[in-house]
């Protein structure tokens, strides 16, 4: 019997924290509000860290059951905790990069009027978002899935008197929508078939199956459905629609939920039931080519992006697809590493995008930027430090991971050249757009607004100090805000600590440390390994597929360097020599616009016309108020039963005991 | 010796005159009364069953039953009384303020 | 058979009727002595004092289960259930009552005495085994509450509802006693386990079918299930709010607790279709006639039999699931219905003035505070998930499909579905119209926001975290469904011996 380890309290800290701020936070000081908000948050993450020293000391997977909760026949589902290899990695990502956002938000919303509201809102985040890690069954993690995609909803729109951020936070929610009805039914064809939705149990029933080569069965139906609710969480194609739009929410929830955790929701979702996905090859198929696909085409948008956190939207999704891709190969700890790696760099690029906004006082076009690197210093070397990670410049964390999941992705049985072809085209992508946006930001002549051309600051209240960080301003509003300007520690800090992980977070994978440590977790359980026959390739080819995706990085590299650096007049030519498609990139394929017309638009008409006119007006309108009145009538008949003469109430019981008898003997006679 | 049946017989007439003067009767007082004579009813079938068992637990019962009657009388007489206070008759079919 | 010194372990099985009864008689001794003011506070306190070491004997009987006094008294998880549950309702009631009496201007003395005393009626009702000392269980808890219906003396409504619910009251009564009379005819016993062996060693004498079904009518009255419960809304009209929460809550726990030793114990024949139409009745007559309520109170009584209703439906289900479900649903019901009647009896002010729906309009910008507990108690009363009230329904309707009963869950989810309408109504009122007229809220006295935040928590623990509570529960019913494996003095005999 392993000790308990109170795994039950991380989740609920944050939650603590959530409560209070919410319940009083509106009449506490600010920094009473963030001591709250840190040190609840901060806790979860020592708790994470205590729970990681413990680890040589239990034997995983570790489950511990806080109460019972539904029990309804043999069918069972409790708050119960679920600890192995990788919830611990998810737990410390995590809380780890949670803890470090809560901070940054402290001098990034401090003057916003709702800055109590946004603090319960992160920390309920967390609450959900360890919950969904830590579950000991579906249903809990559904839970968890459910609340993050709640607190999402509430983050996004947290500006909700501006109409795209309340209607961002209705395009989440609803697509997310669409997802989790697969997932339900997944879950649903779960308890059908095994009758429990506990991880234990449930694997312990799934290991000794046979993997479902010849067409699809019970499994690839349930790992398709999964991979339905995944993509809507994880931003996949084709549900990754509401991922750039929910880049309206304040900025740190767009590094904490879109860019770290939450929509990494999805992968970590995949790959705890791996064993499902080992037994059903087709779906897969599925999951790697959806993620292939997503990592091309996102890239290849983003590249066209000129706001700076929709670049950064577009390739979190790309990079969200290098993670399906690795799952899809059944190489789920490359998948998990590059998840780990990506939080970091991803978290900071954001967290450093966000401290370009407010340094230029609220700009989102890169357009306007340029040669910040001389009045930001600190932002500019850390972001430098994740741009490098990502694009892939060894030996930065986005190097190993990357390169792992493209060797995967080659050699894995389930894997194809092709896989590699389009990654490694992808990586060349990415580092180009990257580098773009590093040289459109950093470097050349600073091309925004004057501090002389501050028409605007009439309109603003006159004491307003342009060094007191305003996210309002920054992020809704605000051209001409004079000379840019470097951020409070607060918010400084957390770049540098990320910088370091992004620098050093890849090489804990050297030696293939990470995936022994994962090992025991992804154990298939079937005879034909994958690891084994990965390991026999190896080699030369190794080396020369990591020196082709080096290549592709530096030529990213260069190739952003000479259009954007070089030749700034390049690109515009480019653009509109290649007219049509640079239109399609542009404006992000049209997608959206598809899905407008083909779904939104007769849906709307649709609902207008039939359902609200038809069917609600006419039918239940109609129904209801037939019912309502009939209702009432029978109900003004039933109440005049009781006519308050105690004798006529006397003769009711008697009534019914002479029923009552009538009955009893007549069935004791039969 | 009186046959088991004929006291049951008596103690089921008696039951029913109880619940025929709770329905028919107006005055609250007589209304209590009847009450008095369903349970006086029970109390027989009771003794009848005791003798008929040889279980002394019928008799021992009718004695409870006589005590919580008592018990029952003291404070219906305090609650006829009060309602008497506010309303001035014993007319059941006048109290019928709380109705529908 | 030769025992005739009871044992401590004899007075440990029924500490907490004891401890209650003990405080009771405090309270009354020292009445006299104080005046009006202290009365209230003073009595009071020590009320609550009682029913607090009331629910700690429970606690502590609970490690002695047994049989008790020859085979009287049983303590098991069954009956500690039901005396914690009581003693725990007896305290919020009394912390309610705390702030109610001193706005009616009613001396309390008696007043707390007088719950102490039902308290141990009610108790007593839950782990008595013998007949007669369910029947005068069930006396002591229902002299009680007619003189507490009546207490508000000054009003007309009050003794009326006292005068309906006694006369009404002792004609039922008098219906269980003659069951009671039937049943010692048919098997020569009071005893409970006694009766089931006896039955099913000789078969079923058909004087046991009619005893049943005269046992059926007095306790169907003491539930409020139809057609015994036309006195229902009247009598919860005229009496005090509190008393109401005490009656609809307690003294209905109780009912249920013996409702469920006499079925399942005895395994009673020919019980299935008086409880499925009872059932059926009670659902459909409650939530009809609540529909058109204006009266908050008289509307909570409909609510009261309809909920009486679906806790039938799992009467009529298997044992097993059947048992733990009913218990479950007592549980969740006296947390959500004590705690709104808690914020009427608040909100009723002096002559409980304020009871009509008009009353309530915009009382959620009056009293946020009054107006979202009352929304969670009414939340849970229709059954939304996350409060007690979904899983109460939820385990009782699973528990009738597992058994077959689909039509009978038919008629429960119509009839949740009607019931969702009146629920609504009140909150719709309070959120959606504009005030009429000044009705001044009263600020949330301590002692009553303790009751308010404790039946809170209760809703909504049971609507989280309803597992342990329904572990119990199963546990129960267990014991109840093999009664001989808690028995410590073998072959149960007739209480004076035979003659």
């Amino acid at each position: 019997m392993t000790p308990s380890l109170h795994l039950w309290l991380i989740p609920i800290l944050p939650l603590v924290g959530a409560a209070i701020n919410g319940l009083m936070g509106r009449r506490c000081s600010r920094h009473a509000v963030s001591g709250v908000a840190v040190a609840f948050s901060g806790a979860a993450f020592a708790m994470a860290l205590w729970v990681a020293s413990q680890i040589s000391s239990l034997s995983l997977p570790h489950l511990e059951l806080l109460s019972p909760w539904i029990r309804a026949g043999n069918f069972q589902a409790d708050f119960a905790f679920f600890l192995d290899q990788l919830s611990l990695l998810m737990l410390l990502v995590v809380s780890g990069v949670g803890f470090l956002i809560h901070l940054y938000s402290i001098g990034y919303m401090w003057d916003d009027a709702g800055f109590s509201r946004f603090m319960s809102y992160l920390n309920l985040f967390m609450f959900f978002m360890l919950t969904l890690v830590l579950a000991g069954n579906y249903l809990l993690m559904f839970i968890g899935w459910e609340g993050v995609g709640l607190s999402s909803y509430l983050l996004i729109g947290f500006w909700f008197t501006k109409d795209s951020a309340a209607s961002a936070g209705k395009k989440a929610f609803i697509v997310n929508r669409i997802g989790d009805f697969g997932f339900l039914i997944a879950l649903f064809l779960l308890i059908k078939h095994f009758n429990t939705l506990n991880f234990a149990q449930l694997f312990e029933q799934i290991r000794p199956l046979q993997p479902e080569v010849a067409g699809a069965g019970l499994l690839t139906a349930i790992g398709l459905l999964l991979m339905v609710g995944a993509a809507g969480k994880s931003a996949q194609i084709p549900l990754y629609v509401w991922l750039p739009d929910a880049m309206e929410g304040p900025t740190p929830v767009s590094a904490l939920i879109h860019a770290a955790t939450m929509v990494t929701a999805g992968v970590y979702m995949v790959a705890r039931s791996h064993l499902i996905f080992d037994r059903a090859p087709s779906a897969l198929t599925v999951v790697a080519i959806i993620g292939t696909l997503t990592a091309l085409f996102a890239a290849t948008i983003g590249i066209a992006q000129t706001d700076i956190k929709k670049v950064l939207a577009y390739s979190t999704i790309s990079q969200l697809g290098y993670m399906f891709m690795a799952c899809g190969v059944a190489a789920y700890s490359a998948g998990v590493f590059h998840l780990m790696t990506h939080a970091f760099f991803k978290g900071l690029l954001f967290l450093a995008a966000g401290s370009v906004i407010h340094a230029v006082g609220g700009e989102q076009d890169m357009r306007r930027m340029g040669g910040l690197r001389k009045y930001i210093p600190w932002t500019f070397w850390t972001m430098t430090v994740a741009t490098f990670a990502i694009a892939g410049f060894p030996p930065l964390a986005g190097f190993f991971s990357k390169d792992e999941i493209l060797w995967k992705a080659y050699s894995s049985p389930h894997g194809s050249w092709v896989f590699w072809l389009i990654g490694v085209v992808t990586a060349f992508i990415t580092s180009f757009y990257m580098f773009r946006l590093w040289f459109l930001t950093f470097f050349g002549e600073y091309r925004g607004a004057q501090p002389s051309s501050k028409a605007k600051l009439a309109t603003e209240p006159a004491a307003h100090d342009s060094h007191a960080p305003d996210p309002h301003a920054h992020d809704n509003h605000g051209h001409g805000h004079g000379t840019p300007h470097e951020s409070p520690m607060i918010m400084v800090l957390p770049l540098a600590i990320l910088a370091v992980l992004s620098f050093v977070g890849g090489w804990v994978a050297i030696g293939g440390r990470f995936e022994r440590f994962l090992a025991p977790v992804f154990d298939s359980g079937l005879t034909a390994s994958v690891a084994e026959s990965a390991a026999e390739t190896g080699g030369s080819t190794e080396t020369l597929l990591m020196g082709i995706s080096i290549a592709a990085a530096v030529s990213g590299l260069f190739l952003a360097w000479f259009l954007y650096h070089r030749q700034p007049a390049l690109p515009a030519r480019i653009a509109a020599s290649l007219g049509g498609v640079y239109t399609a990139v542009y404006n992000k394929y049209y997608v959206d616009d598809l899905y407008n017309t083909v779904f939104v638009k007769p849906l709307l008409k649709g609902s207008t016309t039939v359902l609200w006119h038809g069917v609600d007006q006419a039918a239940i309108d109609g129904t209801v108020n037939v019912a309502a009145d009939s209702a009432r009538h029978v109900s003004d008949s039933v109440r005049h039963m009781q006519s308050g003469n105690l004798r006529s109430y006397a003769g009711w019981v008697a009534a019914g005991a002479a029923a009552v008898i009538a009955y009893i003997i007549w069935a004791g006679v039969r | 010796m009186v046959p088991l049946s004929y006291y049951l017989m008596l103690s089921g007439i008696l039951f029913a005159c109880g619940i025929l003067g709770f329905l028919l009767k107006r005055n609250i007082i007589t209304i209590f009364m009847s009450i008095e004579l369903m349970l006086n009813g029970v109390n027989l079938s009771f003794v009848a069953f005791a003798a008929h068992w040889h279980a002394l637990s019928g008799q021992v019962f009718v004695f409870f039953v006589m005590v919580v009657a008592a018990a029952e009388a003291a404070v219906g007489l305090a609650i006829i009384i009060a309602v008497y206070r506010t309303r001035e008759t014993l007319n059941v079919d006048q109290v019928n303020l709380l109705k529908l | 058979m030769t025992q005739t010194i009871p044992q401590v372990a004899d007075y440990i099985r029924i500490l907490p009727e004891l401890v209650l009864a003990f405080f009771g008689l405090v309270v009354m001794v020292l009445d006299p002595l104080l005046d009006d003011e202290g009365s209230r506070k003073t009595l009071g306190g020590i009320a609550l004092l009682g029913a607090l070491c009331g629910l700690g004997a429970s606690l502590w009987m609970a490690q002695s289960p047994g049989l008790a006094f020859w085979n009287m008294v049983r303590v098991d998880s069954f009956s500690v259930f039901f005396h914690v549950l009581i003693t725990a309702i007896v305290a919020v009631v009394i912390l309610t009552s705390y702030e109610y009496m001193a706005v009616q201007r009613i001396r309390a003395g008696e007043y707390y005495g007088l719950i102490l005393f039902g308290a141990v009626g009610m108790t007593l009702m839950s782990s008595a085994v013998e007949l007669v000392l369910i029947f005068i269980a069930l006396e002591i808890s229902s002299i009680s509450s007619y003189v507490l219906a009546g207490f508000r003396r000054r009003e007309a409504s009050s003794s009326e509802s006292s005068l309906k619910y006694f006369l009404l009251g002792s004609f039922a009564t008098a219906f269980f006693l003659y069951g009671v009379a039937l049943m010692f005819g048919a098997t020569g016993s009071t005893n409970i386990t006694a009766i089931s062996q006896a039955l099913q060693a000789k078969g079923v004498p058909r004087l046991a079918y009619v005893a049943v079904a005269l046992m059926f009518v007095g306790l169907g009255f003491k539930v409020a299930s139809a057609p015994f419960h036309v006195w229902t809304p009247d009598v919860y009209e005229g009496a005090p709010a509190p008393i109401v929460a005490l009656m609809s809550t307690g003294s209905k726990a109780a009912a249920f607790a013996v409702l469920l030793r006499v079925m399942f114990e005895i395994n009673t024949p020919g019980r299935f279709w008086l409880i499925w139409v009872s059932a059926a009745l009670s659902m459909t007559l409650g939530n009809l006639s609540a529909l058109v309520q204006d009266n908050v109170k008289r509307l909570l009584a409909y609510s009261s039999i309809a909920h009486a209703g679906y806790l039938l439906v799992a009467f009529a289900a298997q044992p097993g699931p059947g048992i733990s479900a009913a218990m479950f649903y007592t549980a969740s019901y006296a947390a959500m219905n004590v705690g709104a009647f808690a914020v009427v009896s608040h909100f009723a002010g002096a002559e409980e003035r304020y009871v009509t729906l008009a009353d309530y309009a915009g009382l959620g910008r009056r009293s946020p505070l009054l107006a979202a507990t009352l929304t969670i108690f009414l939340l849970s009363l229709i059954g939304i998930p996350i409060t007690g009230g979904f899983f109460a329904k939820f385990y009782v309707f699973s528990a009738a499909l597992k058994s077959g009963l689909v039509w009978l869950t038919l008629i429960g989810l119509l009839n949740s579905a009607i019931g969702a309408y009146y629920y609504l109504r009140i909150i719709v009122m309070m959120y959606m119209r504009e005030p009429k007229g000044e009705i001044t809220v009263r600020r949330i006295p301590a002692s009553l926001g303790v009751a308010l935040a404790l039946s809170v928590l209760a809703t909504l623990y049971l609507g989280v975290l309803p597992g342990r509570v329904l572990d119990f529960a199963l546990r129960s019913a267990t014991q109840l469904m093999q009664p001989h494996r808690a028995a410590i003095t073998p072959a149960p005999t007739p209480p004076v011996g035979t003659m």
